[in-house]
């Protein structure tokens, strides 16, 4: 690494790199990896040739099975084979009374907090489990890429709250992939048609997947994908269409109890009748009850009843949507169908209706998220230093506070453009009051208990005073990913209480290390090691951008003197890169951090004014 | 939060935020975006402005870069987002350009305004609670948006014509123009939510 040397300006210090980023789709159903190469994105096929990786994890003696052979164990070994996991994520053991019918598996007892599912390999939670297919994705890419990934855009529904996402990071994390950006669904399915079909105006994107429905409003212009709104239900999706079905045929077989394998096995029956319904008007199924075989007749017909009260469930969230975006139907000028659910024909022949236009359907409803979030990967990777594409995303569901009586106040509020930092100031209700409970929640309801509850913490040290003569800031930052961080501070003092949200059902920092620990089978040296190469990744990364900096705008925007000591700064972390002590090079990255930031703070005002060059307020006034 | 009463509600963004890096936060937010400074804003300026700002600031522009660079840019974002809602809004807009001039309606909790006006507010909200048991009641949602946007478009040309003046007394009447703008922003917002519910049903 030639530290010092300063190229000439626009001239890149290096050769020419190109960076493995991959694209993933983290579906309910089935998952997907994705990638650019040379100039295409496509999914990445298994070495048998088949694309989609059905998301499901089957726990053995053995060790652990992910994919069509931990599929085709689901009705024999219904316990041990976990199957849409994904809408567990983020949710608490309370949440699962919701999921009545299908969540088939053993719970171990926690104290109210993240769900762990008992397995033939221990209690395991909803995150591990699905870090387990996100490490078979990241192998399927290595083998195909032939090389080491320098990270992954995830998808997840637009719908989901910050617990949910924060599980898919964490998930992420334990799988051992850097995330570059927790993409919305939707937002990555418009980049796919976007790209294709060169659209500008406003789209409406119209999700449905196996476990989840998304509704996105957005609009194209010049390579920038601004989403205007987002609505729909984090817990709707193909697999309720079964579930109705299922019922029915039950309700025909006289209702009999169910028990967990049959139930498993009729859901099974009632996906495969829903499949066939696509192509045909008539379909009937062979169903094994009670030791009899029993046929019954499904028609699209009978189909359609059963299922219309979900479909209009999402016709509703698709109006609120298009109001919260300030959109009439006929100002959209595309609707773009995405997830497999999007092939049954009522759900097709609705959205037209409401949409009054034929909705596409060219890309492989599967395939098309995983494509778009290819594409950004790429981008975001640096691979593409001259693109235009920006994605710009909003909060999907409000973020608040809980006040007296326990009414949620809304802080941020749904649809507001991400990154995004506010703050509220609150004050003691009580004399000599010197502590207070913060507590988050998100959701639209107006009573706390109606929200998500995302994390809790109480703030100390308040001096004590008369009631209502504190005065105690809270301060929300969302950023690109949607996730929150959260800090209060007391204005008189300064104590400042900070925190990352950590769901009130998410796993603590600690516990994802110790499982990291865990999946290393000689842990103590593979950790150190790991550790080693993460924070010598971070210098480098730094280092590298510092050079770059310095040799576009070191001269304009850095005195002699700065310039030096910046210098000497960066050989003094060059050195101790080059050690093998991790904690001195993670100090020594946040000292070189902290003295190059008037820098970077330089830069990004320089940026401003060249990117409004020739917008000058003089000028404005002069023409009107 | 078990402790709590009075709040006052800050929709600036707080510089503290920005963690005391360099970021020019003097600036208001029509200079941050090169805008001049009035209430007849052009909403397409507006939005090449920020697009043109968000191609420049926005995180997945330094996502390969490091968490340094991520943080502040996280922090620009924020800061150009709030600007362009605060602008986007015509009620938000006018709020804002009264504080410029010294008036704050953003963290006033009690405000008086006529008689007549509040009796007019509460006939209207009596319309929006009889909804619920009228025959069709998405024609009287959508009448009462009719009435509600017509009297906001009042409010906003009445607002300009004292901002424009420019006078103590002036802006005094501009910012009671204001007040009033919050009823029936408040209102409208009631009346979306009575149609989220009605859908939901």
């Amino acid at each position: 690494m030639a530290l010092l040397q300063i190229a000439e300006p626009g001239q890149s210090p290096e050769p020419h790199q190109r960076k493995l980023a991959v694209g993933i789709d983290l579906g309910t159903t089935n998952s997907l990896v994705a990638s650019v190469r040379s100039g295409e994105a496509a999914t990445l096929p298994d070495e048998g040739g088949s694309h989609l990786l059905p998301s499901v994890v089957r726990y053995t003696d053995q060790g652990v099975v992910v994919g069509q052979a931990a599929l085709a164990q689901a009705s024999v070994d219904p316990f041990n084979t976990i199957m849409s996991v994904k809408r567990l994520m983020g949710r608490g053991a309370v949440d699962l009374k919701g999921l009545q019918g299908e969540a088939v598996y053993r719970f171990a007892d926690t104290d109210g907090g993240m769900p762990y599912l008992q397995t033939v390999a221990g209690d395991k939670s909803p995150v591990e489990i699905s870090a387990e297919i996100l490490k078979t994705l990241k192998a399927r890419a290595r083998a195909s890429l032939e090389g080491e990934l320098e990270g992954a855009v995830i998808t997840v529904p637009a719908y989901f709250d910050d617990a949910q996402r924060q599980a898919t990071k964490d998930a992420a994390q334990l799988a051992g992939i850097k995330v570059l950006r927790l993409l919305n669904e939707p937002t990555a399915a418009a980049v796919a048609y976007g790209l294709d079909q060169g659209a500008e105006g406003v789209i409406a994107v119209y999700d449905l997947g196996g476990g989840t429905f998304d509704i996105s409003v957005l609009r194209l212009n010049k390579g920038v994908f601004e989403v205007l709104s987002t609505g729909g239900d984090s817990a709707l999706g193909g697999d309720d269409f079964d579930l109705a079905l299922a019922q029915w045929f039950l309700q025909q077989l006289g209702g009999a109890e169910v028990i967990a394998g049959e139930s498993r096995y009729l859901t099974e029956k009632a996906r495969w009748t829903k499949e066939r319904l696509t192509e045909n008007e008539t379909v009937v199924v062979d169903l094994d009850h009670a030791g009899q075989k029993v046929s019954l007749e499904v028609t699209r017909e009978l189909f359609d009843g059963l299922v219309e009260p979900l479909v209009n469930k999402t016709v509703r969230a698709c109006r609120r949507a298009l109001r919260d975006a300030g959109v009439s139907t006929d100002e959209v000028l595309e609707v773009v169908m995405v997830g497999g659910s999007t092939r049954m024909p009522v759900v097709r022949a609705r959205v037209e209706q409401f949409f009054e236009r034929q909705p596409h359907i060219d890309i492989d409803p599967d395939r098309v998220v995983a494509v778009g979030a290819a594409i950004q990967a790429d981008v975001l990777a640096g691979n593409k230093p001259d693109s235009e594409m920006l994605l710009l995303d909003v909060l999907p569901l409000s973020l608040g506070l809980e006040t007296m009586g326990g009414l949620a106040e809304k802080v941020i509020h749904r649809n507001t453009s991400i990154p995004v930092a506010r703050a509220q100031e609150f004050t003691t209700y009580q004399d000599g009051q010197t502590a207070m409970m913060v507590h988050v929640v998100q959701g639209e309801r107006e009573l706390v208990d109606d929200c998500r509850s995302l994390a809790q913490f109480v703030l100390r040290g308040i001096p004590p005073m008369a009631a209502g003569a504190a005065k105690i800031r809270v301060a929300f930052q969302v950023d690109a990913d949607g996730l929150l961080s959260v800090s209060a501070k007391e204005l008189s003092t300064g104590i400042e209480s900070e925190i990352q949200v950590k769901p009130s059902y998410g796993l603590a920092d600690n516990e994802i290390a110790e499982m990291l620990k865990a999946s290393y089978s000689c842990a103590e040296g593979d950790m150190a090691a790991r550790n080693l190469r993460e924070q010598q990744v971070e210098a480098d990364r730094l280092l590298h951008s510092l050079e770059q900096a310095i040799s576009a705008d070191g001269t304009q925007l850095l005195s002699e003197e700065e310039l030096v000591h910046l210098q000497e700064q960066m050989v003094v972390l060059f050195s101790l890169r080059n050690g093998t002590d991790s904690a001195l090079i993670e100090q020594g990255v946040k000292v070189l951090a902290q003295v190059s930031d008037f820098f970077a703070a330089r830069r990004m005002d320089l940026s401003i004014k060249n990117a409004l060059k020739g917008h000058s307020i003089d000028e404005i006034e002069g023409d009107s | 939060m078990s402790a709590d009463a009075a709040k006052a509600l800050t929709f600036e963004f707080l510089s503290s935020l920005s963690a005391g890096y360099m970021m020019d936060i003097t600036q208001n937010y029509f200079e941050f975006l090169a805008l001049p400074v009035t209430y007849q804003l052009d909403l397409q300026s507006l939005s090449e402005r920020s697009r043109e700002l968000q191609k420049t600031l926005h995180p997945d522009r330094f996502a390969h870069l490091s968490d340094r660079e991520r943080r502040l840019s996280v922090q620009y974002t924020a800061y150009l987002n709030e600007a362009v809602s605060t602008l986007k809004s015509p009620l938000t807009r006018a709020q804002y350009l009264l504080k410029m001039e010294g008036i704050d309606t953003f963290s006033e909790t009690q405000v008086q305004l006529e008689p007549m006006f509040l009796m007019q507010q509460m006939e209207l909200r009596e319309g929006l609670e009889s909804v619920r048991e009228a025959s069709d009641p998405d024609a009287e949602l959508m009448a009462l948006q009719a009435t509600v946007d017509g009297e906001m478009k009042g409010l906003r040309s009445q607002f300009d014509g004292f901002y424009q003046q420019s006078t103590p007394t002036s802006l005094d009447a501009a910012a009671v123009c204001v007040r009033k703008m919050q009823f029936i922003d408040k209102l409208g917002r009631e009346i979306e939510a009575l149609e989220d519910q009605l859908f939901d049903e």
